[in-house]
């Protein structure tokens, strides 16, 4: 296998390609809306109208506009049709015919779409996710290629550095300086990790990113194992995604067979494994320390840094964890150079963000913008405001180790330094839109009765620190509350955010402080209203 | 091995370069508050007591697992680590039901030594007062939930020195317990050997020896000190 055999495979690929083509989503949002079915109807509906030698019906991944799903898309420029049902298959055959169509047809050209600068989803909701060909179709695996067999490993992670690429997982360290320093430390074996163990409430870019270019973020993998020097990769997935487990399987399972991933890799000296590690359900788990030790098949508890992954990670070698959108970026600032992608977002904080609208907005769904375009952009023009008329309150970035922004502030550009000032962070790319009718100490109880829940248990400050922060949100929530409390409250969430051991601990009081900073009248209302009052207006 | 220089509450100390901040301020005579932290089983960083402050450093750091650095200046007992202790020691005693009063290791516990040290004279979060079991079906041990403060040092002492591996962690979050073998009661829990190295180490009155008064349940830690040197240095000095 080398660069002629893919060429090769890309132009096989594309001369068996049909004239018309119809994409048809098959991620998991629009599955759950009878996709399935849908495809199957329309498989049925070319077939019934004679038409199988001009028209092809293709599963692919996520379009991005999930609340007007299931999506199809007719190539070459035909309509977008939205919310489509089996039924309205026959009538979307016929059409090509020249036949009207009762099928909703929806508009590509709203900001939702036309904002966007995909990247990372450059090829979700276009290829078949799989079947590798598609993907090598489109160009997929040449970076690869090009890597092993031109460049030396430094060179990469200088290439990755150059383009200022940050961690996307959340916390923003430079990929490349991550890369540099394992492959600057001598080990006998080293390791690369994905994580893929998105366990933000209302994120889903991971997910789709794997279930509709699975291979994207194997090719990343590898090529970040080339430049560490490592042979073995895991990718850690949470058992909660089995469509992308499923379509991960198939992605390593054909690029073995093709001589990309495994023995060789395009026939050099550089061998390459990926396995799978499935994660059984705790959102701890995502905190790089305590993944490693699940993978490694311990409980999965994070463990104090540093030693920090590079240095001492799995079974104690040096590791490289990056979070799946990271690695999606890695084949396209190969191909497309370093300077390309600088040229991408602001000074800091470089390329593009996928972000998961969800919550009171209009467009839920997954986009992907530059750094640095404003927030109001983002909910208001892209995400189309509130449904029904609503005024937007604030938005949750980050999950619940993120902090509500208000609306005042929407224009803040996206990055990661922008956001930290706001009391919020960027996050995995979690965004979480309320409306007025939200009660703020509703919203930081949600939050944190979410961290109690998933504190592991290991240090005292997130283990109890949580519980007695819960129980006295609740008590004001309840109107029980008197105000020396939120001097408790925030003398409480100091602590647990100083002293905690990981991650998870040290960002659990943000969703409270950041309410605290923003609407403190919502919880002063609660405390001075007598209790029965502040439940009639919670219940208003 | 290289020797380091560093001050700790601005006093000059050095330490080999293997050593934590904990043992070299100990080395020195200053105490740093511990309650996970066991000689001769691994460090979990876990308790949070032993934070200190770290010139130039933004975060806090435990002592009893950060490696001592050249020129490092050791702050460990600020204000600002006095109030978080109290509040960590505080949670403590709000998370389960610890009465002294009724209690076998009143009078040589760990963590009443704590409360004592960081000046804990009431706590102000709400007691949670969980109900948690007491295991008796261990013929000579007990264990008794309530008053456990999930140290972990049963675990490492079971695992590490008597490489039984009887005790482990279950559950999450508040829900965490420590269980024996694959979560059955400690009498029937076929690994254990029945040492009584986990009653030597816990801190509190949560594993204690059965049939035995408060004046006897006093632990003698150093017992367990003697089996590392001895296996590890094939020194067999008390």
């Amino acid at each position: 296998m080398d660069l002629s055999d893919l060429q090769e495979i890309a132009q096989k690929e594309n001369a068996a390609a049909k004239p018309m083509r119809i994409r048809c989503c098959t991620a998991a949002g629009c599955l759950s809306q009878d996709g399935q079915a849908l495809k199957k109807a329309l498989d049925e509906a070319v077939a019934a109208e004679g038409l199988s030698d001009k028209v092809e019906v293709v599963g692919v991944g996520c379009m991005g506009l999930c609340s007007q799903g299931p999506l199809v898309q007719i190539d070459p420029d035909g309509p977008l049709y939205e919310k489509v049902t089996p039924a309205d298959a026959p009538s979307i055959i016929a059409s090509l015919k020249g036949e009207k169509c009762k099928a909703r047809v929806g508009d590509p050209t709203i900001p939702f779409f036309s904002k966007q600068v995909p990247i990372v989803l450059e090829n979700s909701g276009r290829i078949n996710p799989e079947r590798i060909e598609s993907y090598i179709a489109v160009g997929g695996y040449q970076p690869l290629c090009h890597v092993v067999r031109e460049m030396q490993p430094l060179e990469v992670c200088d290439l990755i550095t150059n383009s200022g690429l940050r961690g996307r997982g959340g916390a923003g360290y430079p990929t490349g300086l991550k890369w540099a320093t394992v492959a600057k430390t001598d080990a006998e074996r080293k390791f690369v990790v994905c994580n893929a163990d998105e366990g933000d409430p209302g994120a889903f870019m991971d997910r789709s990113v794997l279930e509709s270019d699975p291979h994207r973020v194997l090719e990343g993998m590898a090529i970040a194992a080339y430049a560490v020097g490592a042979s073995q990769g895991y990718v850690y997935v949470r058992g909660e995604y089995p469509l992308a487990i499923s379509r991960l399987k198939t992605a390593i399972a054909q690029a073995r067979r093709l001589g990309i991933l495994g023995t060789g890799v395009f026939e050099t000296r550089f061998d390459f494994r990926v396995d799978i590690r499935i994660g059984a359900g705790a959102f701890v788990c995502g905190e790089e320390t305590a993944l490693m030790r699940s993978i490694e098949g311990q409980r999965g508890t994070p463990r104090p840094r540093p030693p920090f992954p590079a240095a001492r990670g799995l079974w104690g070698y040096p590791t490289v964890i990056n979070n799946v959108e990271t690695l999606a970026n890695v084949p396209a600032i190969v191909r497309n150079g370093a300077e390309w992608f600088a040229s991408i977002g602001t000074e800091k904080s470089k390329g593009t963000k996928v972000f998961a609208l969800a919550g009171k907005i209009t467009n839920t769904g997954l986009i992907e913008v530059p750094m640095g375009t404003p927030l109001k952009t983002i909910v208001e023009e892209m995400g189309g405001g509130v449904p029904d008329g609503g005024k937007v309150k604030a938005v949750q970035t980050g999950g619940p180790s993120g902090g509500c922004i208000p609306a005042e502030r929407f224009d803040t550009p996206v990055d990661y330094e922008s956001l930290a000032q706001l009391g919020s962070i960027m996050g995995s790319g979690g965004m979480i839109v309320m409306d007025e009718k939200d009660n703020m100490v509703d919203v930081a109880r949600f939050f944190m009765e979410f961290c109690m829940d998933e504190s592991c248990g290991k240090c005292v400050p997130c283990r109890a620190g949580t519980v007695q922060i819960y129980e006295i949100l609740t008590k004001i929530r309840e109107g029980r509350g008197k105000p020396e409390d939120l001097e408790v409250l925030r003398e409480l969430c100091d602590m647990v955010k100083q002293t905690s051991l990981c991650g998870l601990g040290q960002s659990a009081p943000n969703p409270v402080l950041s309410t605290l900073r923003y609407y403190r009248h919502e919880y002063d209302a609660f405390i001075t209203a007598k209790s029965g009052k502040a439940e009639a207006e919670a219940n208003a | 091995m290289a020797v380091k220089t560093l001050t700790i509450d601005d006093k000059p100390v050095s330490a080999r370069e293997d050593q934590t901040i904990l043992e070299a301020a100990r080395e020195a005579g200053i105490g740093i508050p511990t309650l996970c932290q066991l000689s001769g089983v691994a460090n979990l960083g876990a308790c949070r007591l032993c934070l200190v402050e770290v010139a130039g450093v933004p975060k806090l750091l435990p002592a009893c697992v950060t490696l001592v650095q050249e020129g490092m200046q050791v702050f460990t007992n600020t204000e600002r680590l006095r109030e978080y202790r109290k509040m960590i020691v505080e949670l403590l005693f709000a998370e389960r039901n610890h009465v002294c009063a009724v209690c076998v290791a009143n009078g040589h516990c760990e963590l009443q030594n704590l409360a004592i040290a960081v000046g804990m004279d009431h706590v102000r979060y709400s007691y949670r007062f969980p109900k948690l079991e007491v295991d008796t079906t261990h013929e000579k041990f007990g264990i008794d939930h309530n008053r456990c403060v999930l140290c972990a040092r049963c675990v490492r002492v079971c695992d590490e020195i008597e490489g039984a591996h009887t005790w482990d962690i279950a559950g999450r979050g508040a829900k965490s317990h420590i269980i024996s073998d694959m979560n059955v009661p400690w009498g029937s829990a076929t690994s254990c050997t029945s040492c009584g190295k986990c009653v030597q180490a816990c801190p509190t009155g949560a594993i204690f020896k059965l049939g035995a008064t408060v004046a006897e349940q006093i632990k003698d830690r150093t017992r367990l000190d003697f089996i590392v040197t001895a296996r590890e240095k094939k020194q067999w000095v008390g």
